[in-house]
């Protein structure tokens, strides 16, 4: 059964072939037996779960299932679930329980989805190995000695050990993407707005998006029609018609014409990846896909740009976890500014406290035109690349991540050298287009190799075709580490 | 050597939506605290800001009632500093592009002074724009600790900031107090100073005659006239005083003790925040078409200038009396209504509103939304004043009955007896008795003492205990006597 697909589990459950009850029982033990060691949930709350069970059971019984209804899933600990212990991570919300749900927990709950648990990532998304977590770093189920990615980690693991049937994760600057690459499965970050980000614990406002992740393609299409949808109570969500994100996943992809940006094959690359990378586009080619060499001569920029806007962002959104009203506050200070002092040293780790001050320096008087400015100019001109480039192709393709996933530790303590590792994601954000990282080979190191499909505004179903038809081709998506 | 003085103001309006400006808690006053802290309020992790377009629309009306430019597009920023009242350690504001551009406001100036005669002057105003409250810290309720009551945090304000056209304290509280009657007469605050609805920052410096401006000090948070003109004085003195025993004024923001009646600096210009402003990323632009901006406009009401000058050149009411009647909105809408039982009558529904209205309500301690008497029951008696059923002593006696049992004008003539006789046949009757009772009087008035005159009238009224039509007596009488 944990092999299955979302819409063979969805079946079986409405076939009555196994209860929710029993699936989530299958999955919590699971759970129990390998999350002491992979670390991929921060809480789980099994008879919390298990009443969720029985309530999709009953609506089984009752003839009103919907597609998720009694599947488990993981929920990544960035969004609000009442009840739920939701700490983004960190030590400052070490003792917050939420009183109210994030958007993407509602729709969840309202498809009759199980909620398996929280899962584990890097301190308020801010990371690319999920090693700033103060609950502890993730093990990647391909090696437990090498890093998940980040910041999903915890969903991004969680899924390749199959410790729930898919997961949500969160996207800033790859967050999803490189992750998913990392743990050799699919997840897919949204066009900025299709999903709300009422409820998820901001990081960078802008960049912010929610989205699914998982084993296939089309268990992704599935979880974003749950997920996408407008929300009033978030002022960038954007009004569209709900859409069926599974329509185009059979179309033949014959003449599709995939933009291959020679930027993303510069120097950087790991030649493992590159390769793997160019095997799967020898594959579309098989496929019907005609390749168009395109430039994005401005996304070399996205680094420093986004290195500039995120923290700027979010220093501001961490000023409201001040120890006043809830979550960690220093037991013992002298006076107002001291208790903001050591409750903010103490409760945020070393990664956030590193962007917080990057961020109010960029803001600061007399360096905000130059700095904060200056970033949102280029922003512009990254996503003129993408604007100019679609021009010429429906997708475009490249690496996920420069490299497969790297050894715990290994790049701790250089902030740099870890950023690099999101250096084909970031634009994306930057643009605020949809992305998506597929598995399509192993590394040098036997490692998981991801492939980054970008797509224009809005086209997430034509991705999901792209990334489905190439499922149906190659088996790279159904391998599971050993010992799982 | 004389001094010139500049003021400007920043004027904090509360803005009378039932819910927050950026969530949908309400914005009730005095309510327990943080009963009225929601998610939003608290600042929870992942919550975010919606616009409450209720706010949006009492902006465009300020904007359209000072003939200020309505701004298009305008962008929402955060104002980020630490502080226990507000949640998210930012403030959601507008910066560099506010909804509200350059408009204007016309007041009347009554000197403080002497004998100098009031004047009218346009005060420009240099922008409004829309920004949410910070909620309260709360001191003292146990030993030691600071309390929070996040009830007020985010409730709508629209900031007016004012160019430094005033000159005195008298054209600064002129100022304000018109600005204070526009934002309750469109509908947009409540006006409650106590409550802190209306709460004015004053900049103050002082120059010679053609040099540059001084460095201004500003008086934070004044929420009385009484007060920002006893804050003004002391300051402009101080500034005077401190140049001109060879020191400096320093940038600083400061404090009125109305005990003490001084002011005190609370922070200088060093240990001034660096706010950090950026464009709030959680907040689309504000856009505002023309088409909304018409919708706004079709409900203002006519604004006290053009009623003034209505009154004046429509009613015939002198520029003072239309100005009374246009000191606040009820009372305009009091006068108007009450015109309309006498439309012809303007100046007799003036002279009543302001002189036994105001008498009573001022005895009463009660201000016109409170008025016992409606504005159509003393229309009701000012009715039966014009078509002569009642005298004007007759009407008072009406009016007092009303003020303290309530009732109808007709009901309480009819009991009271109070109807004048305006038959002109009883007239004459009476009038003839009373002159043949005094014949003599007669004689010396037919021989030249005119001033005999008042007391046939004293006379004939009591005979007719006070009920005959004063004019028709008159005239009566004057026909008889001239024999």
């Amino acid at each position: 059964m944990i092999e299955s697909s979302l819409s063979q589990m969805g079946a079986a459950l409405r076939a009555k072939k196994i209860s929710s009850v029993e699936l989530t029982q299958l999955y919590l033990d699971r759970i129990s037996q390998l999350n002491p060691e992979l670390n991929a949930y921060i809480t789980t709350r099994p008879e919390a779960s298990l009443a969720q069970a029985r309530a999709a059971d009953a609506r089984i019984a009752a003839g009103t299932a919907e597609a998720l209804t009694g599947i488990p899933f993981g929920q990544k600990d960035i969004f609000c679930a009442k009840d739920w212990l939701t700490t983004c991570g960190s030590k400052m919300l070490h003792n917050f329980v939420s009183p109210y749900d994030a958007h993407v927990i509602s729709q969840f709950n309202d498809a009759g989805a199980v909620n398996l648990g929280k899962t584990n990532m890097d301190e308020f998304a801010m990371g690319s190995s999920n090693e700033t977590s103060h609950y502890g770093s993730v093990k990647n189920p391909w090696d437990k000695a090498r890093v998940p990615g980040g910041s999903s980690g915890g969903t991004a693991s969680a899924i390749a050990a199959r410790l729930c049937a898919a997961a949500t994760g969160t996207d800033t600057g790859g967050s999803i993407r490189q992750p998913a690459a990392l743990c050799g499965i699919s997840g897919l970050k949204p066009t900025y707005g299709v999903v709300s980000r009422y409820g998820m614990i901001a990081f960078a406002s802008s960049l912010d998006q929610a989205g699914p992740m998982g084993r296939s393609a089309e268990d992704l299409a599935l979880m974003l029609n749950a997920m996408a949808g407008f929300d009033e109570r978030d002022s960038t969500s954007l009004q569209r018609d709900k859409e069926d994100y599974a329509r185009d996943l059979n179309k033949p992809l014959n003449g599709l014409r995939i933009g291959i940006p020679k930027e993303f094959f510069a120097s950087g690359l790991g030649s493992d990846v590159a390769k793997a990378v160019e095997a799967a586009i020898a594959e579309y080619k098989k496929l019907g896909a005609v390749i168009v060499d395109i430039s994005l001569p401005s996304t070399r920029l996205s680094i420093p740009v986004y290195y500039v806007l995120a923290p700027a962002e979010a220093s501001s959104n961490l000023s409201r976890f001040d120890g006043v009203r809830y979550g960690y506050r220093a037991p013992e200070y002298t006076d107002l500014a001291d208790m903001y002092e050591k409750s903010r040293a103490q409760g945020f780790g070393a990664e956030v406290q590193r962007r917080i001050m990057i961020g109010t320096y960029v803001l600061s008087h007399g360096y905000y035109d130059a700095y904060y400015l200056q970033a949102q100019k280029i922003r512009r001109l990254i996503a003129q690349d993408f604007v100019e480039a679609y021009k010429h192709c429906d997708v475009i393709m490249g690496p996920t991540s420069p490299s497969t996933a790297f050894k715990l530790g290994e790049k701790g303590d250089d902030p740099v050298q870890m950023y690099l590792s999101d250096i084909y994601t970031i634009a994306v954000n930057l643009a605020g287009l949809p992305g998506m990282s597929i598995p399509c080979g192993f590394g040098d190191n036997d490692m998981p190799v991801g492939l980054q499909i970008i797509g224009n505004y809005f086209d997430e179903a034509r991705m999901l075709n792209v990334a489905h038809q190439y499922q149906l081709a190659t088996d790279w998506h159904s391998r599971a580490p050993q010992g799982i | 050597m004389t001094w010139e003085i500049v003021i400007g103001l920043e004027v904090h309006t509360q803005l009378s939506t039932n819910t927050k400006i950026f969530s949908g808690a309400s914005t009730a006053f005095g309510a327990e605290p943080n009963t009225q802290a929601d998610a939003v309020s608290l600042a929870l992790p992942g919550v975010l800001p919606v616009l409450n377009k209720g706010a949006v629309e009492r902006a465009i009306k300020f904007g359209l009632a000072t003939g200020a430019h309505i701004a298009p597009r305008s962008v929402f920023a955060r104002k980020n500093y630490f502080y226990p009242d507000l949640p998210k350690g930012y403030q959601i504001s507008q910066f560099d592009l506010p909804v509200v551009g350059q408009g204007s406001l016309t007041i009347q100036v009554e000197p403080l002074s002497g004998n100098a005669k009031p004047y009218e002057k346009t005060v420009r105003i240099t922008r409004a724009h829309l920004e949410e409250d910070a909620g309260k810290s709360v001191h003292g309720e146990s030993q030691g600790v600071t309390g929070v009551d996040l009830n007020r945090a985010g409730t709508p304000l629209l900031e007016i900031v004012s160019e430094p056209d005033m000159c005195s304290a008298a054209e600064a509280v002129a100022y304000a107090k018109a600005l204070h009657t526009l934002v309750r007469w469109i509908g947009i605050c409540d006006g409650n100073m106590q409550e802190g609805s209306f709460r004015c920052d004053v900049n103050v410096s002082v120059r010679k005659p053609s040099q540059p401006l001084g460095t201004r000090r500003e008086i934070k948070n004044l929420n009385s006239f009484k007060f920002m003109q006893q804050a003004i004085d002391y300051e402009v003195q101080w500034q005077i005083d401190t140049i001109e025993n060879g020191g400096k004024v320093q940038q600083a923001t400061i404090l009125f003790n109305p005990d003490t009646g001084e002011t005190r600096a609370m922070r200088s210009k060093e240990d001034a925040h660096d706010y950090r402003y950026f464009p709030d990323p959680d907040l689309l632009p504000l856009e505002i078409s023309e088409e909304w901006k018409e919708r706004v406009r079709a409900t203002l009401p006519e604004l006290p200038q053009a009623k003034q000058d209505r009154y004046v050149n429509q009613l015939g009411l002198s520029a003072y009396d239309a100005s009374i009647l246009t000191s606040s909105r009820e009372m305009a809408d009091f006068f108007e209504t009450v015109l309309a039982a006498v439309p012809n009558d303007a100046k007799m529904c003036a002279n009543w509103i302001m002189g036994e209205v105001n008498a009573q309500l001022n005895r009463d301690g009660l201000d016109m939304a409170q008025s016992p008497i409606t504005a159509q029951q003393l229309g009701g008696i000012l009715k039966r004043i014009a078509d002569n059923t009642i005298s004007n002593s007759g009407a008072k006696e009406v009016f007092r009955t009303l003020w303290a049992e309530g009732g109808d004008a007709d009901a309480i003539i009819e009991a009271k007896g109070l109807k004048q006789v305006s038959d002109s046949g009883a007239i004459e009757v009476l009038v003839d008795g009373v002159l043949a009772a005094n014949a003599e009087k007669v004689a010396e008035y037919r021989s030249g003492k005119d001033k005999l005159f008042g007391f046939f009238v004293g006379v004939a009224m009591k005979a007719s205990q006070g009920k005959a039509n004063p004019a028709q007596l008159n005239e009566v009488l004057k026909k008889k006597l001239a024999g």
